[in-house]
């Protein structure tokens, strides 16, 4: 709760000292008057602690205001974009997990090796390039050369191949070295040197006794890590023009639309809060030390 | 290992199959009759009166009618809804209209729908945003079926620019039944296109008008169908008008469109703009009066010396390329009474260094240059200012904070552009700027009277020696350093016919297929 109040206090300030958004709805040239008019309509005229506090209670009884700029609801403008947001956070993580774990096992199988220095290299790469740039390369090679993909919109299951890959990618990394380093330790534990020592195959104990032990903190940052990505959507949607709620912070911030840019932000603000708090319930339901702790 | 071969076959073979489920369904153009076409800016809603954004403009252009229509080749007023009109006196104009005009909805357009739509728009009190293209008239009376008397406050000459470029004619009854949010989602005009299908932030999908009326002066529409996308970015819109997913782009960056140009299946044409880039100061010294900040702009040298320092013919032919060139005159060159034999200072980094000399700045000054957009121009002007002397630190800022700095006095240099709302008529620019409303940073009264006079006389003759007065005090005052006109990179499929026009308001009504 004070971690949302913060960021919200946080980001309402922010985006009013950013400029008079009287002056941005007035739109170019417009007269100190209707400059006046706008600011006295929408309220922008009191004190900013006043229309915080008001817009926060408003918030509180769920009543996200009205966008001045769309004169539509900010509530329903969000219902209406979450879904292509919260698609494209799933596809990118399933993404992510799908090309982490079996690189971080790779990696953990033969560690300090080429193999494992290349699973490295392929993960780091992720970390490595700015999305928007894996973006464009996507679109160049995927949709202007080869002509596979649609670039851009969001009605087919194939406008979110893409955008999927260059927003999961990006989480790669993370999720792969836990992998590793997970394998890695309970691979030296005593229960694989026994099972090895039975004659168990190698698959069985790679995937029923090490992956499934390994695997524990992943599912942990798997959470969190959908928080950074729904988030972090906000570029990668605005390139590849998805019509989701990254894209409509984006225009919204360039035109000063400040109600739609504070929901958003209190969106997903309680989004990722959600998920770190599910993904502790979780991380103590797989692991009995946590929870004896 | 034959079974390995045949493995991996089977898999290239799946792979193959699956690209080719990939492959966009249906290409943009020609084929199927139609134009698809993006901008990168969202439209907050289809009803003209109320919003201010360019794309509203072309929109409008295309599903709605005006009264007049101005040729955009010779800039002629003709006659669109309006059959004939005339000026009985300096406050009173006589319209009548054509008959038979039909809205998309199949309702007649009579003098009701001209006289409700120009009141609403100039009633105050329905807060419409474009308050600033129909605050000149008083009232708009019925005086037939099919005629009408549109009475101004005062005498008003830019009113046949106003009544073609702006103020659409709207059914009243359909308007009064859905109000100008539901006209905002499911409008209905008299235009050459129908709109069919508003997806919000998405598409606008638009079908030629079957019925438009065949002695328009805009012609008649030849493309069966118009898809209009919002795509943000321009990269985005580069990549599927190579991909031909989209037919027609514009706005796009010099760099890019050189790019563009060398892709055999696409046109580009770099089309000249009413935007012109221009540096204003301070001259009324605001900033040292209310802010006690020092200001070297208040001195006339100085501003004449930097006037003298911006090599603006290098950044118009390297910077913005294609048809920009250099302006003297605080106006588009095209523009009624937009006077070109003003003083003009030519590049010359000698004679800005002597004029700071004389100014008392020998060895220069730090200032700051502030701007809102086209950081590399304004970086270009940086470096011939510190050519002189001037050591000027550039803040780019957003445009309402910009707005905000400047109207509040504290900013003595800026780099602006103004697009003159696509009004072919100096008023449009110089009365905004100089007769001492907020923007107004050099309050001169002898250019305020020039103007004020010139804007409320209908004596072309009269006006046009006015507005020569006044730029040409404006000039060499050098209250403004007016630098170059903007291009707008027009890129389109080879297959399409496709005319740009200054006023940077694509017509699509006239484009056609090759």
């Amino acid at each position: 709760m004070i971690v949302m109040v913060t960021v919200s206090l946080i980001s309402f300030m922010l985006l009013r000292v950013s400029g008079d958004p009287a002056i941005s709805l007035a739109g170019e040239g417009a007269s100190n008057e209707e400059i006046e008019f706008v600011r006295i309509q929408y309220g922008f005229d009191r004190p900013l602690i006043i229309q915080y506090f008001e817009w926060a209670g408003r918030a509180l009884h769920g009543d996200l205001g009205n966008s001045p700029y769309l004169n539509q609801p900010v509530a329903q403008m969000i219902k209406e974009r979450m879904g292509v947001t919260m698609t494209l956070g799933v596809c990118a993580l399933s993404f992510a997990m799908i090309l982490s774990i079996p690189l971080g096992m790779l990696a953990a199988i033969r560690p300090n090796t080429w193999i494992d220095r290349i699973a490295l290299s392929i993960s780091v790469m992720g970390q490595a390039m700015p999305s928007f740039w894996f973006g464009l390369i996507l679109i160049i090679f995927f949709g202007v050369h080869l002509r596979w993909l649609p670039i851009s919109g969001s009605d087919t299951w194939q406008h979110f191949v893409m955008p999927t890959i260059a927003l999961g990618y990006y989480a790669t990394p993370a999720i792969m070295r836990l992998v590793r380093s997970g394998m890695l330790e309970v691979l030296a534990s005593d229960h694989i040197r026994t099972a090895r020592a039975k004659g168990l195959r190698w698959p069985k104990i790679l995937f029923k006794h090490t992956l499934r032990n390994a695997i524990i903190p992943v599912v942990a940052v798997a959470a969190v890590q959908l928080g950074f990505m729904l988030g972090g959507s906000i570029v990668i949607e605005s390139i590849f023009a998805l019509n989701g709620l990254g894209n409509l912070a984006w225009v919204s911030i360039s035109r000063s639309d400040l109600p739609v840019v504070q929901a958003i932000v209190l969106f997903l603000s309680t989004t990722y809060i959600f998920l770190t708090f599910m993904a502790d319930i979780f991380n103590a339901f797989l692991d009995p030390r946590i929870r004896s702790s | 290992m034959k079974k390995k071969s045949i493995n991996l076959l089977s898999i290239s073979l799946m792979v193959l199959m699956c690209c080719s489920c990939f492959l966009p369904s249906a290409f943009a153009g020609k084929k199927d009759d139609t134009l698809n076409i993006a901008f990168s800016k969202e439209l907050e809603t289809l009803d003209r009166y109320f919003n201010t954004a360019r794309e509203g403009i072309v929109i409008a252009r295309h599903a709605y009618d005006n009264l007049l229509y101005r040729d955009p080749v010779t800039y002629e007023y003709k006659g669109l809804i309006a059959k004939t009109f005339k000026w009985n006196s300096d406050t009173e104009m006589e319209i009548s209209l054509r008959q038979g005009i039909k809205f998309h909805n199949g309702q007649e357009l009579t003098a009701d729908d001209v006289a409700y739509t120009l009141n609403f728009a100039a009633n105050p009190d329905n807060k419409v945003k474009t308050q600033r293209y129909s605050s000149w008239i008083d009232r708009v009376e019925k005086t037939g079926t099919y005629s009408v008397k549109i009475m101004l406050k005062k005498p008003f000459p830019a009113a046949f620019e106003f009544l073609s470029g702006a103020n659409p004619i709207y059914p009243k009854d359909y308007y009064l039944k859905v109000g100008t949010e539901g006209f905002g989602v499911k409008p209905i005009g008299s235009g050459p296109y129908k709109i069919v299908e508003v997806i919000p932030g998405q598409k606008i999908v638009m079908v030629k008008n079957e019925n438009y009326f065949k002695d328009s002066p805009k012609g008649q529409p030849n493309i069966g169908k118009i898809v209009w996308r919002t795509l943000p970015e321009i990269n985005t819109q580069m990549a599927e008008l190579m991909t031909g997913s989209l037919d027609w782009i514009y706005l796009v960056p010099p760099d890019q469109a050189a790019k563009l140009a060398k892709v055999p299946s696409l046109t580009v044409t770099p089309a000249e703009t009413m935007r012109i880039g221009y540096l204003q100061f301070d001259s009324a010294n605001r900033s040292g009066k209310e802010h006690g900040m020092d200001n070297p702009f208040a001195n006339l040298k100085v501003r004449q010396a930097v006037n003298h320092a911006i090599n603006r013919d290098s950044i118009a032919k390297n910077l913005l390329g294609g048809q920009s060139r250099a302006v003297y005159s605080a106006c588009f060159p095209s523009q009624f009474g937009c006077e070109q034999d003003v003083k003009q200072y030519k590049y010359d980094p000698a004679k800005a260094k002597k004029l700071l000399s004389e100014a008392g700045y020998p060895n220069g000054f730090e200032t700051t240059l502030y701007g809102y957009r086209n950081r590399p121009f304004a970086e270009a002007m940086i470096g011939d200012l510190a050519a002189v002397g001037i050591k000027a630190k550039l803040m780019i800022l957003k445009y309402a904070a910009l707005r905000e700095k400047s109207r509040s006095g504290k900013a003595q240099m800026q780099f602006l552009t103004w697009g003159s709302y696509s009004i072919n008529d100096v008023s449009a620019i110089v009365s905004h700027f100089f007769e001492f409303e907020a923007d107004d940073l050099s309050r001169d009264p002898i250019v305020k009277d020039l103007l004020i006079e010139a804007d409320s006389s209908i004596d072309t003759a009269k006006r046009k020696k006015l507005y020569s007065d006044a730029l040409k005090r404006i000039a060499d005052q050098a209250y403004w350093c007016p630098m170059f006109t903007y291009v707008s990179n027009n890129c389109y499929s080879k297959d399409l016919h496709f005319t740009p026009y200054p006023d940077a308001v694509p017509r699509f009504f006239q484009a056609k297929w090759k």
